[in-house]
């Protein structure tokens, strides 16, 4: 197995496109873990942490330009990130352990294309792109038509995912994300729900995203949760029909991990409260704004 | 929290309170330094002048017939130097034991579980020996398995050993079953009991089976030369085992082994057998080459350490005064593929923390497709008092009683007969009990929506033989050399008890654990015996040293050695005609006065005393998704005496830590093919620290009267309690009593929504 570290995205596309066996890494922290555990060595690992443009993070205008490399770290500790997108800024911070941490990266855990990847409902909800180099310049794709099933995503073997843009979040728009895990950390979601939402001056939902993790092939996007949601003061009906619209988006399976019926009472459960916290954070905002 | 009751008070509490200089203190461990710097070697670590590594090719199936292994492929493989099968170990005997042993570090003609070691290769690189293993072509014949009790003891079960007939049933049966034993303890009449009893309650339990899981895989290296001798390098409880159990594996003479003991990466009992040594002596005899075998992860876990899972069914009568009087109770409990005695313990615990008038328990040992039980921190004790201290509470709700003061009201106490016969030496129970009764946690109010649990939890202790020698070194200090490999901080309490026999400051002394040639034989450390036994070996070398301090001062003083008293770590003249030698004076003068100082003392302990631990818990349940947060958690322990605080508390935490990853989330999750599906440490969840509040520890202190420190084993008891406690706590939240193990988030959230309906 052979190490390359290309410092741009050229002559990593070109290594990849040269070698049918070989796989980009953006932090190692699964291509590793899964070598060691028995699947085949790659003939070339390609090193993307040393390419500036996927290891910076920047707002450029209203638009966050994420690096598909950069540290989930970076993130956490950017206090203006995390305080557009709280939600997604959260859920890089709980995958692995803060060793890991200082590897993992956002387009390493799209790509791996987990279902249970915690990063992935918070980037869909926050309606992400991620930008692809490929053979012929850059395509611009929605996140969550990166991934097309456990392990599989719609690149080209070589085509490279360079960094992510994220509209800065309109007024009164928040995000939240929480996961199930038996452990408090080093753990892998049991369900994961992703919501942002946007509130109009009087407290009503003007707009909702849903996404899920770990109940079905891909991160599930929920349009009747969000129908649910949109319209209503987040009462306790909206809360529970939206609840009860992400239960039945589940399309879970029973594993070591969980049951199918655990998944789909959880995912409700992990709706309802994400939301509350995303409609916290627009009013915490809104109250911190009216005083200043 | 020391007792005043319990003669003689010796107890220290760890606060300096004691008539002692040295124990009860708080050094530093002599290794800690080592440790947190990286230094410490393990045997993973060392590397040898033209060394080769081992890869253990495993069984993927859960039982099957070997027809025939093909190594030709392999041998031919770039850097292969050796490869071993079954046939080139010695023969097995038919049954018993031996062939447990030999059979478990290498198949013969039949593999028990998925990942039984079947044939090995040595090569140059690692990379190199696992190709090479992977090349070697098995012929397996499928058959049926087994992997629960349930099934395993079915009448139509398939059978593992054709050889194994049950034991403990009248007449022998003729038939050969999973069924390996059959135990049963009685007394007085508990049909009698249960028509008397105001109170039944009756139910019936499992738990699961769990990983020592300690962090350090199983590691050695092996150098045999052309002589037929080998060292061994090991990461193991007892080098002594080691030995012996590699020469019985190998058929050779114990001489002809030398086990160098590495520092260990934790073993809590599944380091108490072998597994890998015997594979790499033969690879390194083939090779004529040094031979490095290091577990993975995954090997760990499907390969070793299994503590049993078990099903439990308790009947338990009591009156409405809260006496509990009558217990009947039927245990089976996994082996694994080859018979151990897992049942019979957890016969013999599962009533022990309280007096009975009538009890009949009956035990079963369960042979199935899993790899073969090691010893777990008091094994088969969580099991049995999950279920027999899950009924106790219900009899406390039931009668309206603090579950605290219905165990006080029914714990034995010196002199009770325990329930597997003999009577109880003095013993710490009800101090124990008292002391959770009084602690702040448990006076402190409950939270709002909390649950608060307890329990009570009960382990033997053993003695065992164990050797030291200690040395005075000219310069006044002193090397303390023992048999028994240091999983606990037992070094440093060797230390402290030769520092308070000696009158030494304990920071000159050097506690060293000693290699098969250089120490006396000791057994393994287990059933929490290194510092009671090894330490009375200690004791027993310093005091020989100090009949010996005083002779040469009464050689320099040419005096009677009756006028010379050892007072502080100096000889005193009685009649004070002369000036005070210390212990530096006297080893620097030994030349003169016959010869360098060093003593010797091996011994078979005797006296261990039992252990108990009480512990009581606040927990908070998520009741949509089942998820239990533990926010506060004490326990007592009946330490007898304290020698090292800081260490006991250790051993008390970490038993309390592990019991509670066993009571929540631990757990072997097989696929109905036979094969582990968690073989790692993400899916097999042992706790992180983020997981636990500080585990708040009250160290009772009970002498124990057979040690001149009045010390108990503290290794294993604390992990007895968490299983009752987590269950009891839950069901204090909830509402909702769970006798299924693991309580995991969507067996906690099944059990709330089942509640509901």
């Amino acid at each position: 197995m052979r190490y390359a570290a290309p410092t741009t995205i050229d002559e990593a596309r070109d290594l990849l496109a040269a070698d049918g066996d070989a796989v980009v890494f953006a932090g190692a922290t699964d291509v590793v873990p899964q070598v060691r555990a028995g699947r085949p060595e790659p003939s070339m690992v390609i090193d993307l942490k040393k390419i500036d443009r996927l290891m910076s993070v920047s707002l450029d205008g209203d638009t966050w330009q994420v690096g598909a490399a950069a540290p989930s770290s970076a993130l956490t500790a950017n206090a203006a990130f995390a305080a557009d997108f709280p939600g997604l800024t959260e859920a890089a911070g709980l995958i692995g352990s803060d060793q890991i941490q200082n590897r993992s990266s956002l387009g390493g855990n799209l790509c791996n294309a987990s279902p249970a990847a915690d990063s992935v409902p918070a980037l869909v909800v926050n309606d992400a792109v991620a930008v692809i180099a490929g053979a012929d310049g850059e395509r611009r794709v929605p996140v969550a038509d990166v991934v097309t099933g456990p392990g599989q995503t719609s690149l080209a073997h070589d085509e490279i995912v360079v960094c992510f843009e994220l509209a800065r979040p309109a007024a009164g728009t928040s995000d939240a994300y929480l996961r199930l895990i038996p452990r408090t950390e080093m753990d892998i979601a049991v369900v994961g729900a992703g919501v942002r939402l946007t509130l109009d001056g009087d407290g009503t939902v003007s707009a909702a995203s849903v996404a899920l993790g770990a109940v079905a092939p891909t991160v599930v996007r929920v349009p009747a949760a969000e129908a649910a949601l949109v319209g209503s003061s987040l009462d306790d009906d909206a809360l529970a029909a939206a609840a009860a619209a992400a239960s039945d988006a589940c399309n879970p399976i029973d594993d070591k991990r969980g049951t199918i019926n655990y998944r789909r009472q959880v995912a409700g459960v992990l709706t309802r409260r994400a939301a509350g916290i995303a409609a916290d954070r627009i009013r915490t905002r809104n109250g911190q704004n009216g005083a200043s | 929290m020391s007792t005043t009751e319990a003669p003689p008070s010796t107890g220290t509490n760890g606060n300096g309170t004691s008539g002692y200089r040295w124990v009860g203190t708080r050094p530093v461990r002599h290794d800690g330094l080592d440790k947190v710097a990286g230094k410490a070697r393990y045997a993973a670590d060392l590397n040898l002048p033209g060394m080769l590594y081992g890869h253990i090719l495993r069984s993927p199936h859960p039982h099957a017939r070997i027809v025939s292994i093909d190594t030709s492929a392999a041998e031919a493989m770039p850097g292969v130097k050796a490869v071993v099968t079954g046939a080139d170990f010695p023969e097995a005997p038919p049954k018993g034991a031996t062939r447990n042993l030999m059979c478990t570090v290498i198949a013969r003609d039949k593999v028990l579980y998925s990942g039984h070691a079947v044939a090995a290769v040595a090569a140059s690189t690692r990379r190199e020996a696992k190709a090479a293993a992977e090349a070697i072509e098995v012929t397996y014949e499928l058959l049926p398995h087994v992997l629960n009790i349930s099934d395993a003891m079915a009448d139509d079960a398939p059978v593992l050993h054709d050889k194994l007939f049950t034991r403990g049933v009248e007449p022998r049966p003729t038939e050969p079953s999973n069924i390996a034993a059959r135990t049963v303890y009685e007394r007085g009449d508990v049909e009698q009991g249960f028509a008397e009893a105001d109170i039944v309650i009756e139910r019936e339990f499992s738990t699961q089976a769990v990983h020592q899981g300690y962090i350090e895989p199983h590691a050695c290296v092996v150098d045999c030369d052309q002589e037929g001798k080998a060292v061994i390098w090991a990461s193991s409880q007892g080098h002594f085992k080691v030995r012996s159990a590699t020469a019985e594996v190998l058929g050779w003479d114990t001489s002809r082994i030398k086990v160098i003991p590495a520092e260990i990466g934790g073993g809590f009992g599944g380091k108490t057998t072998i597994y890998i040594e015997p594979v790499a002596a033969l690879l390194s005899t083939k090779a004529g080459r040094p031979v490095k075998i290091v577990m993975s992860r995954e090997d760990v876990f499907r390969a070793t350490g299994p503590a049993p899972g078990a099903i439990i069914k308790m009947k338990v009568g009591a009156r409405n005064d809260g006496t509990i009087t009558t217990a009947k109770a039927w245990l089976a409990y996994e082996n694994g593929a080859f018979q151990g005695m897992a049942a019979m313990l957890g016969c013999m615990c599962v009533v022990s923390a309280y007096t009975l008038d009538h009890l009949y328990v009956e035990g079963f040992d369960v042979v199935l497709n899993r790899p073969v039980n090691v010893a777990y921190r008091a094994p088969s004790a969580p099991a049995a008092a999950f279920a027999m201290d899950s009924v106790v509470d219900e009899i406390a709700e039931r009668v309206g009683m603090d579950p605290l003061d219905l165990r006080i009201q029914n714990c034995p106490s010196q002199g009770d007969p325990t329930p597997y016969g003999p009577k109880w030496p003095m013993i710490g129970l009800r101090e124990c009990l008292e002391a959770i009764r009084d602690s702040d946690h448990y006076q402190s109010e409950l939270p709002e929506g909390q649950g608060r649990g307890v329990a009570s939890g009960f382990w033997f202790n053993i003695g065992e033989a164990s050797s030291a020698t200690v040395n005075l070194n000219e310069n006044g200090t002193a090397t303390v050399i023992t048999g028994s490999p240091d999983i606990g901080g037992s070094r440093a309490s060797m230390a402290l008890m030769a520092a308070e026999e000696l009158g030494l400051d304990v920071h000159l002394i050097q506690p060293v654990v000693g290699d098969t040639e250089v120490v006396g034989f000791t057994d393994v450390t287990e059933g929490s015996r290194a510092t009671f036994a090894t330490g009375m070996a200690v004791v027993e070398a310093c005091r020989d040293l100090k009949e010996q301090l005083r002779k040469r001062a009464a050689k320099t003083w040419d005096c009677d050695m009756e006028e010379v008293e050892w007072v502080d770590g100096s000889a005193v003249h009685g009649p004070g005609e002369q000036e005070p030698l210390t212990l530096a004076a006297i080893t620097g003068n030994a030349k003169r006065t016959g010869g360098p100082l060093g003593a010797t003392a091996s011994l078979n302990a005797r006296g261990a005393g039992p252990a108990f631990s009480v512990q009581v818990a606040d927990v908070s349940v998520d009741q949509e998704t089942g998820r239990v947060t533990v926010e506060r958690y004490t326990t007592a322990q009946d330490a007898g005496t304290a020698i090292h605080p800081s260490y006991v508390e250790g051993q008390m935490q970490g038993g309390v830590v592990q019991g509670i990853g066993w009571a929540l989330n631990e757990e072997y999750i097989y696929s109905d093919d036979g094969n582990l599906e968690n073989p790692g440490f993400l899916d097999y969840r042992i706790p992180v620290a983020s997981d636990l509040p500080m585990i708040e520890t009250c160290i009772v202190e009970v002498p124990n009267p057979s040690h001149p420190y009045g010390v108990r084993g503290v290794g294993e008891v604390g992990i007895v309690p968490p299983l009752p406690v987590m269950a009891n706590a839950i069901a204090d939240a909830t509402g909702v009593r769970i006798s299924d193990l693991p309580l995991s988030p969507p067996r906690v959230l099944a059990a709330l929504t089942a509640a509901d309906s």
